[in-house]
């Protein structure tokens, strides 16, 4: 009897030549000659369910740049595995050419000249003729959205969200599970649910009261004949770190012995497939598929991870479909007695240039943007450099928005959320919507305090102990704190409360004293009642008076220890 | 009443269960002079407790708020579970104790945990032997997300 196992690890070789970007042969060729839709959406059926992932849009409805982070520390069994692989290295474990298309969409070497010659990716015109061709090819699909959508984007703000759920709708999303739709608020989030057309999915979603599940956990969908779960796993840490003020009435967490008990559930109910559409985070997505049994595929969000081939652990598969519309995962499976016995994925970049937009979601983005339009397109200053955020530490947007808090707020420290999302900003012109890219929220305050050194050093550990803990569950899936006006070492390795050391004021350089006070700035505290502008006003108005933002040295005042071998 | 309602609650999970909350404050009184050793030992009669298998401890890995942290445990055939937040300035938090007419041996209660720390269950099974397990919950000051 040939196992299932052999069936996977079959079947991944099959996907290592099907992972290519677009072609059948992940050779450099692409590189070489210029794309077409026809390549990009090339992929040969397979078995006989499709389902397709995107997740982490952030509310980017049109095309953007986004670049991928150049530092993402992997600590314990995670170090040197992907998503922890970056640049270089990246491009050596998958066989990638320098300067390629690919090289472009995943790894971030020479990424503002790379943009100039392979442009803009994502944009929901283009993802709806990918959603499009597949469907014509596979009428059997199911559209699963990992969360994230709701939130990231002026439109997204000022719509309290409803532009996204019309979008949805259009796309014809199958279900989605949830993280950042909660900070609009419950009564929001059930106003929203009612206008979705696909049910808001969430296991580990509980009534803190009670103690006891409050939302769908799961859905049973008849496909060609099959019965496939998708089970929803919402974002464990909501509450911890996002205000949970704004949902009250609810309980996360990673639950594990509940995600079995629904596996168990839909078991039991004889499906054919069990999926589980989730928002862990990749590293605790991995654990997971080691520990709960009888989950055959994962899409993974949270992590805003691309990884271009399935990561198969036991008998799950684990796909990463990275974020802001940059790319679609088709997965086709071969699904018999139960069980998926093989499978085929393909990683598809949405090059905007490339893919042909859909005319109907033109049109529906259009009608969303167009009262806002001259507000977005507002140019607000220029910079030299390229502003991106993705990576462990600053990244030149963060040192940006902590320069424009030191000045605007008169603070000597600025604070600012590791937060992944945020589109990037090539050399040129900065608009009001590329602003409100890396900082729309519903609790954008900026607050001016005092903290001691030790509350400082005690806020940065407790940070870096939530990224770069050993165990992935107590992982929440950030990056570090953005620090401006404060130089620091951290040694990501070690155990909490000893990872950050020489911490300085760089005003002075003088070493940061536990006693003393410092004049602290800071945005998205998790705080109720907090007071203060919106920070992309104060962004705005900082980017205004400079004019021109000069390039600098990004993040050369954080000195990372320890990262031999990595 | 809210004490009242969750105490309520806590014995429907198990029939005949008897709870020492933390609260009482002649359990206060006496453990806070009782290390967490000394606790266990006395639970045991000096007896070791096995580690892992027979007693679950479900909590959250990271508490969302630590002034009120669910947990729950079961021990299929137990007698009594001990239950200790190591950590706290006062580690005794309950002994839950099964009486035959049980209908399972499980309990669940909202705990409060001064700091990230480890919550301990030990179970005294049907033949007297004890198992323990323990689960680490991190009390953490929030922020920043992805």
């Amino acid at each position: 009897m040939i196992s299932r196992r052999h069936f996977l690890q079959a079947g991944l070789a099959t996907s290592a030549i099907f992972a290519a970007l677009g072609t059948s042969n992940r050779t450099r060729a692409l590189a070489q000659q210029s794309l077409t839709q026809d390549q990009l959406l090339q992929f040969d059926d397979f078995g006989n369910l499709t389902l397709i992932h995107v997740t982490d849009a952030h509310a980017h409805l049109t095309p953007i740049h986004f670049r991928e982070p150049d530092t993402n520390i992997g600590v314990g069994g995670a170090a040197g595995r992907v998503p922890h692989v970056v640049g270089k290295a990246f491009q050596q474990m998958f066989n990638i050419a320098p300067g390629s298309p690919e090289a472009y969409a995943l790894t971030y070497p020479d990424f503002a000249a790379l943009a100039q010659t392979y442009g803009r990716m994502g944009g929901f015109d283009r993802i709806a003729t990918i959603v499009g061709a597949i469907r014509a090819a596979r009428p059997d699909s199911l559209l699963l959205d990992g969360g994230d959508t709701w939130h990231g984007s002026l439109t997204s703000l000022k719509t309290g969200g409803e532009d996204m759920v019309r979008v949805q709708n259009l796309l014809g999303v199958d279900a989605m599970t949830s993280h950042w739709e909660f900070t609009l608020g419950t009564g929001r989030v059930q106003e929203l649910i009612k206008m979705c057309r696909f049910p808001f999915l969430g296991a580990n979603i509980y009534d803190a009261e009670w103690d006891e599940p409050a939302f769908e956990p799961y859905r049973i969908f008849d496909k060609g004949g099959l019965a496939v779960g998708v089970i929803g796993q919402a974002f464990p840490y909501l509450p911890i770190a996002n205000p949970k003020w704004m949902f009250p009435e609810y309980s996360f967490g990673i639950r594990e012995e509940r995600m079995q008990e629904v596996v168990d559930e839909l078991r039991a109910q004889k499906v054919d497939l069990v999926v589980c559409l989730s928002h862990n985070g990749f590293d605790v997505d991995h654990k997971m598929a080691g520990r709960v049994r009888g989950i055959d595929v994962i899409l993974s969000g949270h992590t805003h991870d691309a990884v271009p081939e399935p990561v198969l652990v036991g008998e799950t598969i684990i796909i990463a479909s990275g974020s802001h519309g940059k790319f679609v995962s088709r997965v086709d499976l071969e699904v018999q007695g139960g069980r998926m016995t093989g499978f085929r994925h393909k990683l598809i970049p949405v090059f905007s240039d490339v893919i042909q937009p859909d005319a109907a979601m033109t049109g529906l983005i259009d009608e969303i943007r167009a009262p806002f339009k001259a507000e977005l397109e507002e140019v607000i200053g220029q910079t030299e450099a390229p502003l991106y955020r993705r990576g462990n530490f600053n990244g030149s947007w963060d040192d940006v928005i902590c320069d424009a808090i030191l000045s605007e707020r008169e603070a000597e420290i600025a604070l600012s959320p590791g937060v992944r999302w945020g589109a990037s900003v090539l050399p040129g012109p900065i608009t009001r919507e590329d602003i409100h890219s890396v900082t729309s929220m519903t609790y954008g305050q900026v607050y001016r305090t005092e903290m001691t050194g030790e509350t400082l050093k005690t806020v940065m550990e407790d940070v870096a102990d939530n990224i770069f803990n050993a165990d992935p569950y107590y992982q929440q899936g950030g990056d570090m704190v953005r620090l401006g006006g404060l130089a620091y070492t951290i040694d990501p390795g070690a155990a909490m409360g000893s990872r950050i050391s020489d911490m300085r004021l760089l005003r002075d350089d003088s070493p940061i004293e536990a006693a003393r006070s410092y004049v602290v700035g800071g945005w998205a505290s998790v705080n109720e009642g907090t007071e203060g502008p919106q920070i992309w006003d104060l962004v705005e108005s900082h980017i205004r008076r400079l004019g021109t933002l000069p390039a600098r040295d990004t993040a050369s005042h954080i000195t990372i220890k320890g990262l031999e071998g990595q | 009443m809210m004490l009242t309602r969750r105490s309520v609650i806590a014995a429907g999970a198990g029939s005949a269960v008897l709870i020492a909350l933390p609260g009482h404050p002649a359990l206060a009184q006496d453990a806070a002079a009782r290390t967490v050793d000394q606790v266990i030992a006395e639970f045991t009669g000096g007896a070791a407790a096995a580690e892992g298998e027979g007693v679950t401890l479900t909590a959250p890995e990271i508490a969302e708020n630590g002034n009120t942290v669910p947990i729950s445990v079961e021990a299929p055939g137990a007698s009594a579970i001990l239950v200790i937040a190591a950590g706290n300035p006062t580690p005794g938090v309950a002994t839950f104790r099964f009486g035959e007419l049980a209908g399972n041996q499980a309990a669940s209660t909202r705990i409060r945990l001064a700091a990230t720390q480890d919550v301990i269950a030990v179970a005294r099974m049907g033949d007297g032997s004890f198992v323990r397990t323990a689960a680490n919950v991190k009390v953490t000051i929030g922020g920043c997300g992805g």
